[in-house]
């Protein structure tokens, strides 16, 4: 291993972690907070600024209060860090870190832009490891968060918290099933688990949600990608329902749910380690967004072609095409997670058990039929498969999911007649 | 010479594993264990096996285990109260130990002391139909180790697969039978 090789990769980690996402969680805070308030028609914290009128000027110049996430951040840091004298201390000290770091980590093979060209040096991607594993590595880290949440109710050693662990458990073992098998078609499609050629390969033929460039040579034609809209549709509804019950986000945030378990599996926890959950939960949702628009929506790419003249672009001998790639990323992930905001603000909260039969009996067999189902169009864009194989094919595939859905419909449970 | 890296996972793999067996409580000794298997992921990724790495903390740091704490928390078990240790299960531990060791040392003083050979990707992408996936990725000198082990299941070993599919089937059926017949 050379120093230079390492000394790059130390400044992309450093970079694209503490300079780039975590700057966004308190971003995302502010955003959750303004446009929760536009929501309920409310005004929101549009006040913290520079106090100029302590220097003896007219106004304050407050900025729609954009300074907000800083005064929340320092009055979380002074206030009083107590541990109760019940809990377990080693767990109960090493559950905020745990809900973090897995977030953080996984930070590590999204590609956040294209190459940057320094004079004299090779490109430099903007990933900071370009592994051939990419969404399993993601999926891998982040089934580990669990522990934090897992870790932090057992520890606190109190009904509440408890409760909250393990609904948390529960409820994140049972969505990853989900969000692994809702995937494998995008894979499929792909042919690829290396998120930088997913991306690139998007840029080129068209994002998987938005096919609309870039056919012909050697890639599938429009139909066949159109057709294949179908079951990314479906993919892309299941994953990014999962991510909402992988984050503990609005409609699945029972693990935390004021109005039956007072605060969840941080009841017990105050300053700075509350606020770590609250930064591991924010940091998921990023993570989260950056995932699907990675594999969904053309990650840093621009789009409708023009990408190719974007990387070109360059300032003398500086290539900052891949940084105006970042940008395009960033923005995109800011969209989505206003999705997330306005998702969590209009949604109610769902009762347990459905939250479990949703995951379990219609998520699982969706996932599994849409794997069959994109198989099916991907066999009907080759040229490999007669006519007739692909007609079979669609009569099972007709067949199973009538079954399944029978299934489904038989193994119910019957509402009870009251007075019975 | 292997990297220090392979170290650093190394001594968290071990730790890990002495940690599970001296611990006293049933949630710290399943923590450990989880980070025994962390460490043996990085030993896999260290060997450019990073698929076998990534399923070892997917499914058992990440599923098993989780479902291991959740028992252990659920059943509320003890710290385990202070037994007087009996002669004969701790000789016949010791006695596992030593004929593992010696197995081991057998095994390590018949193996020639030779470094890997460098894999020459772009050389072995020839043996493979080229324009598919994995040629692509070999002549692009990287190793395409997930569709390599799909290639094996899915040609040489497809039949086992098939047979395991329909195992696990069968034992999914055979809980969701015994859970019902309970809840009633």
């Amino acid at each position: 291993m050379d120093i230079a090789l390492i000394v790059t990769i130390i400044i992309k980690i450093i970079t694209l972690t503490f300079v780039v996402v975590l700057p966004l969680v308190p971003i995302a805070v502010y955003f959750e907070r303004r446009f929760s308030a536009i929501i309920q028609d409310r005004v929101g914290p549009n006040r913290v600024g520079i106090p100029l009128t302590l220097f003896g000027f007219k106004k304050d110049w407050s900025f729609f209060g954009l300074i907000q996430p800083m005064a929340d951040g320092v009055k979380l840091f002074l206030k009083e860090d107590f541990t109760p004298a019940h809990v377990r201390k080693a767990f109960y000290w090493m559950a905020p870190a745990l809900t973090v770091a897995p977030a953080l980590i996984t930070l590590c093979v999204i590609p956040f832009g294209s190459d940057i060209k320094l004079p004299g040096m090779d490109p430099i991607r903007l990933v900071i490891a370009d592994i051939n594993v990419g969404p399993l590595f993601i999926f891998a880290i982040a089934s580990l968060s669990v522990y934090g949440i897992t870790l932090a109710g057992w520890s606190s050693n109190s009904k509440f918290p408890f409760i909250g662990g393990v609904r948390s458990t529960a409820q994140m073992i049972s969505y990853e099933i989900a969000l692994g098998l809702s995937i494998i078609p995008v894979l499929m499609y792909f042919g690829e688990l290396n998120l930088t050629k997913i991306v690139q390969y998007q840029a080129d033929h068209g994002w998987l949600l938005l096919p609309l460039w870039g056919h012909g040579e050697g890639a599938l034609s429009l139909t066949s990608k159109l057709l294949f809209w179908i079951p990314a549709f479906i993919s892309f509804v299941i994953f990014t329902i999962s991510i909402f019950a992988e984050t503990n986000r609005m409609p699945f945030d029972l693990p935390e749910c004021e109005t039956e378990l007072v605060g969840g599996y941080h009841t017990e926890y105050s300053s700075m380690k509350f606020a770590m959950f609250f930064m591991g939960e924010y940091a998921a949702m990023v993570v989260g967004s950056a995932l699907i628009i990675t594999l969904f929506l053309g990650g840093w790419s621009a789009g409708f072609g023009l990408d190719a003249g974007i990387a070109k672009l360059s300032l003398g001998s500086f290539q900052i095409g891949g940084l105006i790639h970042l940008a395009i990323f960033l923005t995109k992930v800011i969209g989505f997670i206003l999705f997330f905001i306005l998702v969590r603000w209009t949604v109610p909260r769902f009762r347990y058990d459905q939250l479990m039969r949703l995951g379990w009996v219609i998520f699982f067999e969706a996932a599994l039929i849409n794997v069959f189902l994109a198989a099916l169009v991907i066999a009907s864009g080759s040229h490999k498969f007669t006519p007739a194989i692909l007609s079979i094919g669609a009569v099972l595939l007709i067949v199973t999911t009538a079954a399944i859905v029978y299934v489904a419909k038989v193994s119910e449970p019957k509402t009870k007649v009251a007075g019975q | 010479m292997p990297l220090p890296i392979f170290w650093l996972f190394t001594v968290i793999m071990l730790f890990g594993a002495a940690a599970v067996v001296l611990l006293r409580n049933p949630v710290a000794s399943a923590m450990s264990m989880v980070a025994s298997f962390v460490g043996l992921a990085g030993l896999f990724v260290g060997m450019n096996a990073y698929f076998a790495g990534i399923i070892q903390i997917l499914v058992y740091a990440g599923a098993i285990m989780v479902l291991f704490i959740f028992i252990i928390m659920l059943l509320d078990l003890n710290t385990d109260k202070k037994r007087t240790p009996k002669m004969a299960p701790i000789l016949g531990g010791l006695g596992i130990v030593i004929a593992f060791t010696i197995q081991l040392i057998g095994v390590i003083s018949t193996t020639p002391d030779k470094a890997m050979p460098a894999l020459d990707l772009p050389a072995s992408a020839a043996s493979f139909t080229p324009g598919t996936q994995i040629a692509k990725n070999l002549s692009a000198n990287s190793l395409p180790d997930v569709h390599l082990i799909g290639q094996s299941l899915f040609t040489e070993y497809n039949l086992p697969l098939q047979i395991l599919g329909v195992l696990l089937l069968v034992a999914t059926i055979g809980v969701v039978t015994l859970s019902k017949k309970q809840s009633n």
